[in-house]
């Protein structure tokens, strides 16, 4: 007995990577700290896949420097196979796992198959549709030579990350918060959540599904092992007797690679249990055929094959004639600051969730339709959710992006200062009143908090003061009392019970019908309102200080005196407005909001310049 | 003959007993959660009155204690924490205020994720010099907490304050969404069963606010009383529609121990974000008050303005919450160095 089985060495692997993954998920809230973004390597294990690297290889021509991680693991791969699955890959951790308690607990449940030898031969036997996930693979290689960049959505380490992230994060964390101050938000998390649930869920059917049928990452490392000189094999040495064929190492094998007969190398996960298993140590890892034949791949079908080039051809053509990184492009598509224009940034994104984990207000969201199929789970603000816009003085999702889709910027290039003050500012898009919903605008009350809120200097949001008659503000004088300081108190008949308080400051008296070419003409302020079904009262301020003296009008008893309301009305000056958001997110309508951003202006893209 | 699906009695009686125990479980449980009258239209109504007053007793119905220190700006770069304590020391020393175990709160402005040099936040050295201070009179605790509108841990850690508050061994409060209950303002019209920071006030036993002065396009000014608007959650925002009607009702939801308003550097343009150094002003002064109202009308000198621009100062005094008129406070106007 050696004294550490290979296989306890591979799970010890398998937990580490896996733990490896939850710790980065935990730490990547900003901040200082050790259990914060201080230094982490956050995306070392996404780094490390070769799929990003050759798809981004492929859309780019270019081999971006933090993939270089994946450099290392496609040399050990083309030398020792898919030790990657076996031993590193935190989904395939994850699968077998499940795979295993599940055939556990259903050793009590009359007809699953549990753990019996028999049962397990069955689960494990190799199968030609395991070719599957090398359609998956041309497909995906395919639409990246043609520019859209979709490897993301069955990476596993994009997935896994992406359903940390976005789901089994928050959820941990509802309670605990110690990842999150408030409660995280993200669109369509029940979506992403049925994806993750799906693909350990499938393990019940086969252990490792994913691994075997679908595993787009896995196809490629079968690829790229096509001459690795290492590899498990079966050993004929007539001093141990004859392989009496008990399948002890099929039963075992999670990658259903046949290692009892013609061993298909690609499927080799090297989960080294046919190693444990053999009762006659028949089953080496050495630098031999097997003694029971060999082959590379399942036999995957040339129709197939042809087949999933084309789609995946044709796929990412197809989309951009539905012209939506284009003139068709959603006007609520706000990428965060420092993302590539949309075509560079689909041909980069692997929706592996960083930007919206580390997004300090929540307001990077996956997007589920406003990017179309193509761009589904790409970041897009959501200025509705989170806590706030976008802030200004943040740039950590284009610091945390794997692949450069947003690019990491610096404050300066952010804000527009320093060496970019000629550049100006980063623009996200444009914010545009919708005067229908706005409350001075529309409602005739006072608000402003986008003006307040706008962290331009000087602000995008600027007003222009006007003094409007409010409905039903309409009374008949009775008599007035001076207070001996310059202010008055006013009686009045026919006030309507007023909705809003009229000594708030915000609201004016003045006779009715004077002249509307001069509204502050003769304008006196409200400070008090007292109301009665018998008779009203308004308090108000002294005179004094006025320029034109106007206010010193007289009433006669029975004239008729109007209230106004004094409404900022909000402008925005598209030139200096950055897309933030925060005036979008703190609008008090709070459904559809009063101010809205899109795209318009937005700095990525050329054909979203809207000032001349 | 037995027939093997015949019931027998101990069968039956075993069924009957079980069938029984699920009925009465039905009918216990109905009658022991019947609700008669079904939902109410909402859950409003159970609020808490206010967040607390925490003045100082003495000071009921007089007038209260104030005072100015201006800093030459020709000895340096001004000294808050010398500012704070020659300030402290004119009105009686924080000891009169802050006795051995009390738990204080420090309120601050740490509303936007921007440097403190901006000006749109409690400076650091401030609550430093406070919380420092408190710890020396003897404070068993001094919590520094705020609900700003960017994302608290980035305005906490951007605006200097969350270290300035664990150097001086403050414990920092995140607005976290249990510390929220709904409280009634006294008397308010527009505070009905809002949610406020109340979490933040358990077992506190002073209250001390420390703002900066600003510009705010709004309401006339942001100083102290509009500061209140940090213990609002919610989308508290609606309150624009009567921003001096919510000052005045904050000004009286809870009443602080001492109000510290910083005006070595004044915001003139653009607030209450700032973002420009263009917009701000060194005025070298630091005013300490009982009374936030009357700190609020000297703030509004301070940015050349009369105190009638911000309408709220006077709902405030009407509402009981302070006097405008400063002066009646008899303030000592200090120099620094002097």
């Amino acid at each position: 007995m050696p004294l550490l089985r290979i296989t306890t060495a591979r799970r010890a692997s398998q937990v580490f990577f896996l733990v490896l993954t939850l710790l980065f998920c935990a730490v990547s809230t900003l901040g200082g700290g050790f259990f914060r973004l201080s230094g982490w390597p956050v995306n070392l294990i996404l780094d490390l896949s070769p799929l990003t690297a050759l798809g981004t290889l492929l859309t780019t021509r270019t081999w971006y420097a933090g993939l270089l991680w994946a450099v290392p693991v496609i040399a050990l791969t083309a030398f020792l196979g898919r030790f990657f699955c076996g031993f590193a890959c935190p989904l395939g951790a994850l699968n077998q796992a499940v795979g295993w308690l599940a055939r556990r607990a259903a050793a009590r449940v009359p007809g699953a198959r549990g753990l019996a030898l028999h049962e397990r031969l069955a689960d494990n036997r190799h199968s030609p549709r395991q070719a599957a996930k090398y359609y998956v693979l041309a497909f995906l290689l395919a639409a990246a030579c043609f520019g859209s960049l979709q490897s993301g959505l069955l990476d596993p380490l994009p997935l896994v990350f992406r359903s940390l992230n976005m789901t089994i994060a928050p959820l941990a964390d509802a309670h605990a918060r110690l990842l999150f101050a408030r409660p995280r938000h993200y669109a369509s998390a029940w979506l992403l959540f049925t994806v993750f649930a799906g693909v350990l869920g499938l393990n019940l059917l086969r252990p490792r599904f994913f691994c075997r049928y679908v595993c787009p990452l896995g196809a490629l490392f079968g690829v790229l092992a096509r001459f690795a000189p290492w590899r498990i094999g079966k050993r004929a040495d007539a001093a141990r007797g004859e392989c009496g064929a008990c399948t002890l190492c099929d039963s075992f094998c999670e990658g259903a690679c046949r290692p009892s007969g013609k061993l298909v190398h690609s499927e080799c996960l090297l989960c080294m249990n046919c190693l444990d298993a053999c009762p006659q140590g028949r089953m080496t890892f050495a630098g031999r055929p097997s003694a029971a034949g060999e082959t590379h791949l399942p036999e995957p079908s040339r129709r197939g094959f042809v087949f999933s080039l084309a789609a995946g051809a044709l796929a990412a053509p197809l989309w951009t004639i539905g012209g939506l990184a284009d003139a068709g492009k959603n006007p609520l598509l706000i990428r965060p600051p420092g993302a590539l224009d949309e075509t560079r940034f689909l041909e980069r994104c692997i929706r592996c969730g960083q930007c919206m984990r580390v997004c300090p207000t929540n307001v990077v969201q996956p997007a589920l339709g406003e990017a179309g199929l193509e761009g589904l789970w790409t970041p897009v603000l959501n200025f509705r959710l989170g806590t706030s816009g976008c802030q200004v003085n943040c740039v950590a999702c284009g610091h945390v992006c794997p692949t450069s889709a947003i690019r990491p910027l610096t404050l300066d290039e952010k804000t527009g200062r320093g060496a970019f003050a000629a550049k100006g500012p980063l623009r996200l898009g444009t914010a545009f009143f919708d005067r229908s919903r706005c409350l001075p605008w529309a409602l005739e009350r006072p608000c402003l908090v986008c003006q307040e809120l706008c962290p331009v200097s000087p602000k995008a949001i600027h007003t222009r003061t006007v003094y409007e008659p409010i409905r039903f503000g309409q009374a008949r004088f009775v008599r007035a009392q001076d207070d001996g300081k310059g202010g008055a108190r006013l009686f009045l008949s026919e006030l309507r019970r007023p909705v809003v308080n009229l000594g708030s400051g915000d609201y004016f008296l003045r006779p009715a019908g004077s002249a509307m070419d001069s509204p502050e003409k003769g304008l006196r302020r409200i400070s008090a309102c007292a109301w009665a079904e018998s008779g009203q009262s308004l308090t108000l301020d002294a005179a004094a200080g006025r320029a034109d003296g106007s206010a010193a009008w007289k009433l006669a008893a029975d004239d008729l005196v109007e209230v106004l309301v004094r409404l900022q009305k909000p402008y925005v000056d598209a030139a200096r407005c950055i897309g933030c958001g925060v005036c979008e997110h703190e609008c008090p309508i709070a459904g559809l909001r009063g101010i809205r951003v899109s795209y318009e202006n937005e700095s990525r893209s050329g054909p979203g310049r809207m000032l001349a | 003959m037995a027939d093997a699906h015949e019931l027998s009695r101990r069968d039956f009686l075993r069924r009957a007993a079980g069938a029984s125990a699920v009925a009465l479980a039905g009918v216990g449980l109905a009658a022991a959660l019947l609700d008669k009258n079904g939902p109410p239209a909402s859950e409003a109504g159970s609020s808490a009155k206010g967040l607390g007053d925490f003045a100082l007793p003495e000071l009921k119905g007089r007038p209260g204690r104030m005072a100015v220190v201006r800093a030459d700006p020709k000895a340096g770069a001004p000294d808050r924490r010398a500012m704070l304590e020659r300030a402290l020391e004119a009105v009686g020393g924080l000891g009169a205020y802050v006795k051995p175990g009390d738990r204080v709160l420090l309120k601050v402005n740490a509303a936007f994720a921007t440097s403190p040099n901006l000006g749109a936040t409690t400076h650091p050295d401030l609550v430093a010099a406070m919380a420092a201070l408190c710890a020396k009179a003897g404070a068993a605790q001094v919590a520094v907490t705020d609900n700003p509108i960017h994302s608290p841990e980035s305005c906490f850690a951007l605006t200097g304050i969350a270290d300035a508050a664990a150097k001086a061994g403050a414990k920092l409060l995140l607005p976290r969404e249990e510390l929220f209950t709904p409280v009634n303002a006294p008397g308010g019209r527009l505070l009905r069963d809002w949610p406020t920071l109340s979490g933040a006030f358990r077992g506190v036993s002073k209250l001390i606010v420390l703002s900066p002065v600003k510009d705010h396009h709004r309401a006339g000014a942001s100083m102290t009383l509009k500061n209140f608007y940090g213990f609002l959650g919610g989308r508290r925002n609606v309150f624009h529609q009567d921003i001096n009607g919510v000052i005045a009702e904050l000004a009286v939801l809870t009443r602080p121990t001492l109000c510290v308003m910083d005006g070595v550097t004044v915001m003139l343009t653009n607030g209450p974000t700032g973002g420009s150094f263009a917009d701000l002003k060194a005025m070298n002064v630091l005013a300490v008050s009982t009374d936030p109202v009357a700190a609020d009308a000297f703030g509004m000198e301070l940015l050349g303005r009369r105190a009638a621009d911000a309408p709220y100062i006077a709902m405030a005094q009407a509402a009981g919450a302070g006097g405008a008129d400063y002066k009646a406070l008899n303030p000592s106007f200090l120099d620094l160095g002097a």
